[in-house]
């Protein structure tokens, strides 16, 4: 036998608030690849578009937002092409509303799989944030045609230097999602009225982020309350997305940082209340 | 022998009734409380869980200071009756959740199987759901590789390795999930109660796995059932709880009988509109009312019954189990071909006489049936009454040391003739 090492181990009723059992998941790493392909096999199986579904949503939701919120309403978008403003913002967004979402509904989702083997939990979660970052992807090609488009139509808008953080972008929206979601997944199994909270809230934080508008016209209109969008994490994130591959946008390091700063803070917290939960949560939900 | 699981002062509590109102002021008083350093207000000790009383606290103990070792390589069954605490036991010990105090230290890698074909796909094929069900369970994908064509085989299903799951029959998707599990490279198995899944041949062939695995490749078993026969031909040793209590633990046997022993026999006597039991006793051939039985004797087994409104053609059964809830034979006045014609209002007096020599030594329950002719059940009499048949002895010239195999204990006769070649 392979595993024969002697690996001895305990079960305790307490456990230390800071074990994060980091080890523990990447030695079940491989569940985690066959969890994400579970999710896009599953999601187009029995489809005729298949992964195209991944297309249509954020391209009718750009249409609407180009009609309603661009030519109805009248917001600036800082100069560029309508439905590339959008689109950026709506993508970005997606991502990480979808990690928030559905991590933060993971105990109840998986409360049967939970209450009958144990893994290490943070796998679910985890695999949450990768298999819509397969999604994400999908959608990046997406956007990148319609930057191509509006390219040779001659468009008024540029690719920037800040492109280069377009991966720390991605890192900090899956990673704020995880956070967040699992601090209310882990509230949720007690209290249910977060889950309640959460659908409509999520809807209401989009508004408070500058996906439907920049900034710029934030700070001009509200300058009183503008600090509310400002201190909102996702703002910084999606400025700065914006900023590098439509050039335009309020970029600023200080204001990444703070995003920063509070992604990791609710990250740790919400790994350290996650684990804690998941000891017990069989009992509960 | 080394000790693969050692369980100390292990206690599991649960909360009853609702979770959630008025959860928020209580976990406030139970941080204040837990801030000053003070015990818990909600969990009070010494509450037991016998589901039946009502108790002013709504905090129970599934499981209450329990204690023992596994050794190595040991199959070990644990019964007991329904919300004794095997399930969070065995939760507790594949780490489902975690236990309220005390510890469990043990060696080696567990697979447990407290439900076969968690996180199966349906819409995934049977080869997808292999490697995600065997990464669920704790292995790597190039051990699941290895295994793939053992697993295959073992669960039949190789034409439908590539179809998806949902298109199974219920059959094939146990058998598929079943196989995974048994697969594990695992030095410690939990089992519970899967096995009363799939048809009889499968469910011999999981029994003849889990017999490989405990006695073949030395890993150890612990199994839950609720079928003590598969347990006694499993398990070496076994536990039984009680209340979450461990009530007596040794060779699996010795556990088996004293779980019987827990087991009520009913002894008020039943009354509906239609009938009503006066008696059941079982005498011996001088028709006094005795427990214990020499097998080389008669048995009478007498019934008085009251009718209160006429049956027609009715059927009259004893049927008779053995400790292990198997049946061993069932009396039946239709299959004897002795027809009870209409039974008007009265008492009935049925004595039933068992010849001697055809039970073998133990322990023995009544269940008593009342049927119509086309079968339908007037009434079911569940564990009425019980007798310990004894060996006389006498085959063994006095010197029975108890426990001949099998079921019957017949008193045959054996000719014997040399025949010259």
């Amino acid at each position: 036998m392979e595993h024969n090492e002697a690996h001895n181990w305990t079960i305790e009723a307490k456990a230390s608030l800071f074990d994060l059992k980091i080890n523990e998941v990447w030695a079940y790493r491989d569940l985690l690849w066959l969890l994400v392909r579970r999710d896009f096999v599953s999601f187009y199986k029995q489809t005729i578009l298949g992964p195209l579904w991944f297309f249509i949503q954020p391209l009718f939701t750009t249409i609407i937002y180009t009609f309603i919120f661009g030519n109805l309403a009248g917001i600036s978008t800082d100069g560029l092409p309508k439905p590339l403003f959008y689109m950026a913002g709506i993508t970005a967004w997606n991502y990480f509303s979808d990690c928030l979402t559905k991590t933060s509904t993971v105990f109840r989702d998986n409360a049967g799989i939970f209450g009958k083997v144990y893994f290490p939990r943070l796998i679910m979660p985890l695999s949450i944030v990768v298999s819509n970052l397969v999604r994400f992807g999908v959608q990046m090609i997406l956007f990148l045609l319609f930057i191509a488009y509006y390219y040779f139509a001659g468009a008024s808008f540029q690719i920037t230097w800040s492109i280069i953080l377009f991966p720390i972008v991605v890192m900090l929206m899956a990673l704020l999602g995880l956070g967040a979601g699992m601090i209310i997944s882990a509230m949720t199994t007690k209290y249910r009225d977060l889950a309640f909270l959460i659908g409509f809230g999520v809807q209401l934080l989009m508004y408070a982020t500058t996906v439907i508008y920049p900034l710029s016209i934030a700070l001009q209109k509200y300058p009183d309350y503008a600090w509310l969008i400002e201190y909102n994490p996702m703002t910084p994130i999606i400025e700065t997305f914006r900023y590098g591959f439509l050039g335009e946008g309020s970029f600023s390091w200080a204001s990444l940082g703070y995003a920063t700063g509070v992604t990791l803070a609710l990250l740790l917290f919400g790994i350290v209340v996650f684990n804690k939960v998941e000891r017990n949560f069989v009992d509960t939900v | 022998m080394s000790i693969a699981i050692k369980v100390e002062n292990l206690s599991k509590a649960y909360q009853l009734g609702q979770i959630g109102t008025g959860t928020i002021s209580r976990d406030l008083e139970r941080w204040y409380a837990r801030v000053r350093g003070k015990e818990d207000p909600f969990l009070r000790i010494g509450e037991s869980n016998d589901q039946h009383s009502k108790s002013e606290s709504n905090v129970v103990w599934s499981l209450k200071d329990i204690n023992f070792e596994i050794e190595q390589g040991d199959a070990v069954g644990i019964i007991g009756r329904n919300g004794a605490g095997k399930s969070t036991l065995l939760k507790i010990l594949s780490k489902v959740t975690a236990p309220t105090t005390g510890k469990i230290s043990g060696k080696g890698r567990i697979a447990s199987l407290l439900e076969v074909g968690t996180g199966f796909h349906p819409e995934l094929s049977g080869r997808e759901n292999i490697f995600l069900n065997g990464a669920i369970l704790g292995m790597r994908k190039k051990e699941i590789q290895r295994k793939l064509e053992e697993i295959v085989d073992f669960a039949g299903i190789e034409r439908y390795l590539d179809t998806p799951v949902k298109r199974y029959s219920s059959g094939m998707y146990v058998r598929l999930a079943f196989a995974v599990a048994a697969h594990l490279e695992s030095e410690i198995l939990i089992v519970d109660e899967v096995l009363a899944v799939g048809d009889a041949e499968f469910q011999k062939k999981c029994l003849g796995k889990m017999n490989d695995v405990s006695k073949g490749e030395g890993r150890t078993v612990l199994f839950v059932s609720h079928n003590m026969a598969s347990i006694k031909s499993l398990c070496k040793k076994a536990i039984l709880l009680q209340d979450g209590k461990i009530k007596n633990e040794g060779k699996a046997n010795m556990v088996i009988s004293s779980y019987f022993h827990t087991v009520k026999v009913n002894i008020e006597h039943f009354e509906n509109s239609d009938f009503k039991l006066e008696k059941l006793k079982i005498c011996d051939a001088s028709e006094a009312e005795i427990k214990n039985i020499i097998n080389g004797k008669k048995i009478i087994i007498k019934v008085s019954l009251k009718v209160k409104t006429p049956k027609p053609n009715i059927g009259f059964c004893i049927a008779i189990y053995n400790v292990l809830q198997e049946l061993v034979t069932c009396i039946n006045t239709y299959h004897i071909n002795q027809k009870i014609n209409s039974l008007d209002i009265g008492i009935y007096e049925f004595d039933t006489i068992i010849p001697p020599y055809i039970f073998n030594d133990g322990q023995y329950h009544i269940n008593l049936h009342l049927n119509s002719q086309n079968g339908d059940l007037y009434k079911i009499f569940e564990n009425y009454a019980s007798f310990y048949i004894l060996d006389d002895e006498k085959r063994r010239g006095g010197v029975f040391r108890g426990g001949w195999p099998g079921q019957i204990s017949l008193l045959p006769e054996i000719k014997i003739k040399e025949i010259k070649l």
